[in-house]
């Protein structure tokens, strides 16, 4: 990548038909307390929020819901098929979603596994197909696994969310070399998601040269979600810059920074 | 009139006739809520139009918080 002072000016994220300046993608879920949340959400800068879908409680209909109160205007809806286990549960959750009217992109997300929550390879391939098939914007959660983001490619997403170690444990990057094998590879962004810690995490995911970064827990977790929220927008902004402006080869020997000319002895 | 709404089956009047009827009846009018009535998701700007019936499976989903 050459660094062009006029491109990195202009540097933004398009997915789809959509361009995004934040490479945050933040969840909402699992926040405390609702105006911490909406704070949290403010210092992220994210400009694309992730929602499940689930059944209201018609017993309370007036529970704080986020986004009764969001500038729908400033930001872009990322539904997503949590707790789906099969294609067609989240197929049906997706055309819900859609029904909104608010959003017709799809964060696919089918669970294999109760215990590690990995996702489900080939359903998530199969659904994405029919998604995509339907005209939705799919953006599936991934195994970091090369192959697999190459046929969802092909599938036609419109980005690739491979998870950087398994979702809510802050273990950050299991697998960079594979996750750097899908950057090289991706013809469609590659947002990480899923795993992320601390802002060391998602700096060193951008340095890797991913196009954006997703997480929840490692804001709504921590001890002051909404100053972790502003250290992860830094974070994914100083990872960004730096891999446009190029990092050094590693070496095995010291090189000296100052010159050896001059000296008085 | 009884219908599965949630996977709860509930007695609503018979003064309920549409979706929009039922979405009133339960205080959610001018909530984002989403119906799916026997599998088929509806569109929101029919729910003034689409009959509820007797036996009737009914979903109402919204978003909410998650990752």
């Amino acid at each position: 990548m050459t660094a062009n002072p006029a491109a990195v000016q202009d540097d933004v994220l398009q997915i789809g038909p959509y361009t995004f300046r934040s490479r945050l993608f933040l969840g909402t879920g699992k926040f405390s307390d609702f105006d911490v949340q909406k704070r949290a959400v403010a210092a992220s800068g994210a400009e694309v929020l992730t929602f499940a879908v689930r059944r209201m409680n018609i017993y309370d209909p007036n529970q704080p819901n986020l986004l009764e109160e969001l500038d729908l205007s400033r930001f872009k809806l990322l539904p997503n098929t949590a707790g789906a286990r099969t294609v067609e549960e989240a197929v049906r959750i997706a055309r819900l979603a859609r029904a909104s009217r608010l959003c017709d992109m799809i964060k696919v997300e089918i669970i294999g596994d109760p215990k590690t929550l990995l996702p489900d390879p080939v359903a998530t391939l199969e659904a994405t197909k029919i998604l995509v098939e339907e005209g939705f914007i799919v953006l599936p959660y991934t195994n970091d696994d090369p192959i697999l983001a190459r046929k969802l490619q092909e599938a036609g997403a419109h980005a690739v969310m491979p998870g950087a170690a398994p979702i809510g444990t802050g273990l950050g990057i299991l697998n960079p070399l594979n996750l750097s094998y899908i950057i090289e590879e991706a013809t469609v962004p590659v947002i990480i998601d899923a795993g992320i810690g601390s802002p060391a995490d998602a700096a060193k995911a951008m340095e890797l040269g991913a196009d954006g970064v997703l997480l929840n827990t490692a804001v709504s977790g921590a001890k002051d979600p909404v100053r972790m929220a502003e250290a992860f927008k830094l974070a994914v902004e100083a990872g960004r810059k730096a891999y446009l402006a190029g990092r050094i080869p590693k070496k095995r020997y010291a090189s000296a920074s100052s010159p050896m000319e001059g000296l008085m002895f | 009139m009884k219908l599965t709404i949630n996977g709860e089956v509930h007695d609503v009047p018979d003064s309920v006739q549409t979706v929009a009827d039922l979405l009133r009846h339960f205080g959610l009018e001018g909530k984002l809520v989403i119906v799916e009535q026997n599998r088929r998701v509806l569109d929101r700007d029919t729910y003034a139009e689409v009959p509820v019936r007797e036996g009737d499976v009914l979903e109402l989903v919204h978003f909410v918080g998650g990752g």
